[in-house]
């Protein structure tokens, strides 16, 4: 329980140390266009109350979640089989490291030419920044599943699919899912991007608009709302997980 | 000594080739049934990998392993495998982990781990049916590798160096269980040690295999002190006789 409190003020004192060095930023100041933390945090509760904030969230949440719910399904999927088949790793692996490596930026431009501006372009680019490392991640772990542990499934007359199902796939499980919160943090940004490089829609919108009328403090409320809600999500993702492992993986004083 | 003359195990004329290395040159060996025969032999000398033939989780190269009389290439229900580095899933508790074998077969729950208590209480477990294994000490922790082979009810048991990764307490209090095991258990047992003591100690036959490429050197069959107590094995001028004698042919084969 102590270390446990001691964590949460430290969490505490990191944040205190940000924000005060935000303000003192704010009030030197850095630039003009660089606003102090409370004016931030005025504009952030502004667009709060007045629910600029929520119709926002409600446009840039749909291609990210979209987007993350097929990356999530098709790169587990083809994470699994990447890290089964050595040939189609071999084949699918490089456009997967390609895709991670792109610059996605530049690629914008083309995705709207195929597919106009709408929601699908959206939902592509969040796939593009998640899918990579949930297929990678996923590969990885399976291939490294322990060798005894199938020789184990094996001997004791499991099928194919036994042994995937019910050994290789729980033994990947923690790295699986390590790949899917690291997906989830990159379709954010995605997400993001889409908004500002595609149509300013949503907290892009937002973004854009508040830059364009020299609003900085709602430009930053904006854009710390993203940050905030992206590490809420982790977290969710984070105690699904420790619900999914049961007791299985909590440190032991006998270990 | 009363032995009858049927084989639970018969290996006929066995080659195993890696490339071009020999790693078995055909070895004939039988295996009587209900009794424990012991694959002794320096390291590299192929011991484990003829337990991996008879199990059927590696492919001869030639030559047959007949099961009660028949050919078998494949794992079966007739055989169960005791892993040297236990094979247990970390994510499993110990009553999933001891009932897996009958959970790959499709038993119910309810039957299966009806039959796994059983085997936990005769192991010596009762209490940590919930526990996990990074809960367990090294010696828990094969037997539960243990209770898991003979949950299956397989006839043919194969231990890979069962006792080699837990400390000298628990090995000699394991070799003692071992004995018990084969007197109540009317299993053939075939297992797999480099310890010279140890084969002597729970043995009704010993194979001594020489390496590169691996052949039966020698069979022996310790008779004196077989319905002696456990503790006074250590003791009988028979026993240090065997060691002394098996420690003489070997010693020239050990680098």
């Amino acid at each position: 329980m102590l270390v446990k409190h001691r964590a949460n003020i430290l969490k505490l004192v990191s944040a205190l140390i940000v924000f005060t060095a935000w303000e003192i930023a704010g009030r030197v100041p850095v630039s003009f266009a660089f606003p102090t933390f409370f004016e931030s945090l005025a504009a952030f509760w502004a667009l709060l109350i007045d629910g600029t904030m929520f119709t926002a969230y409600a446009e840039t949440l749909k291609p990210l979640v979209i987007g993350i719910l097929i990356s999530a399904f098709f790169g587990i999927g083809i994470g699994l089989f990447v890290g089964l088949s050595r040939s189609f790793d071999w084949l699918v692996s490089p456009i997967f490291i390609v895709m991670q490596t792109a610059p996605l930026a530049a690629l914008i431009p083309l995705l709207v030419m195929a597919y106009g501006i709408g929601l699908t372009s959206k939902v592509f680019v969040v796939c593009i920044m998640a899918m990579p490392v949930i297929v990678l991640n996923t590969g990885g772990a399976v291939r490294n599943t322990p060798s005894n542990l199938i020789e184990m499934g094996e001997a004791f007359l499991g099928s194919r699919i036994q042994i995937i199902m019910k050994i290789i796939l729980p033994s990947a499980f923690p790295i699986i899912f390590a790949g899917l919160r690291l997906g989830v943090s990159a379709g954010f940004i995605g997400a993001i991007l889409s908004e500002l490089k595609i149509t300013p829609t949503g907290v892009g919108d937002i973004i854009t608009y508040s830059r364009s009328i020299a609003d900085y403090p709602s430009m930053y409320a904006a854009i710390a709302s993203i940050i905030i809600l992206a590490v809420l999500f982790l977290n969710v993702l984070e105690r699904i997980e420790n619900k999914l492992a049961q007791g299985s993986r909590k440190p032991s004083a006998l270990d | 000594m009363t032995k009858s003359t049927d084989n639970a195990v018969t290996v006929r004329n066995v080659y195993k080739n890696y490339g071009k290395t020999e790693a078995l040159r055909d070895l004939s060996l039988d295996f009587p049934r209900g009794q424990l025969t012991s694959l002794l032999g320096p390291s590299g000398c192929g011991k484990t990998t003829l337990l991996k033939i008879i199990a059927g989780l590696l492919p001869a190269t030639s030559g047959e392993i007949l099961v009660n009389g028949e050919a078998v290439k494949a794992p079966g229900p007739d055989r169960a495998f005791v892993f040297q580095d236990f094979a247990l899933m970390p994510w499993a508790s110990v009553m999933r982990n001891v009932a897996f074998g009958l959970e790959l077969r499709g038993v119910v729950k309810s039957e299966r781990e009806s039959i796994a208590e059983k085997y936990i209480r005769e192991v010596g477990l009762t209490g940590f049916e919930n526990s996990y294994p990074h809960e367990l000490s090294g010696g828990m922790r094969q037997r539960v590798g243990l209770a898991r082979a003979l949950s299956v009810d397989a006839q043919v048991l194969l231990m890979d160096e069962p006792f080699s990764a837990v400390d000298e307490q628990t090995r000699r209090k394991f070799q003692e269980d071992l004995l018990g095991l084969v007197k109540n258990e009317n299993k053939t047992f075939i297992f797999v040690t480099h310890s010279i003591e140890e084969a002597v100690y729970v043995s009704d036959q010993i194979a001594i295999l020489l390496p590169r490429p691996s052949r039966v050197m020698e069979i022996i069959r310790p008779s004196g002190f077989r319905d002696k107590e456990v503790d006074s094995i250590r003791r009988d001028p028979e026993y240090l006789d065997i060691v002394d004698r098996i420690w003489a042919s070997l010693r020239s084969y050990v680098e």
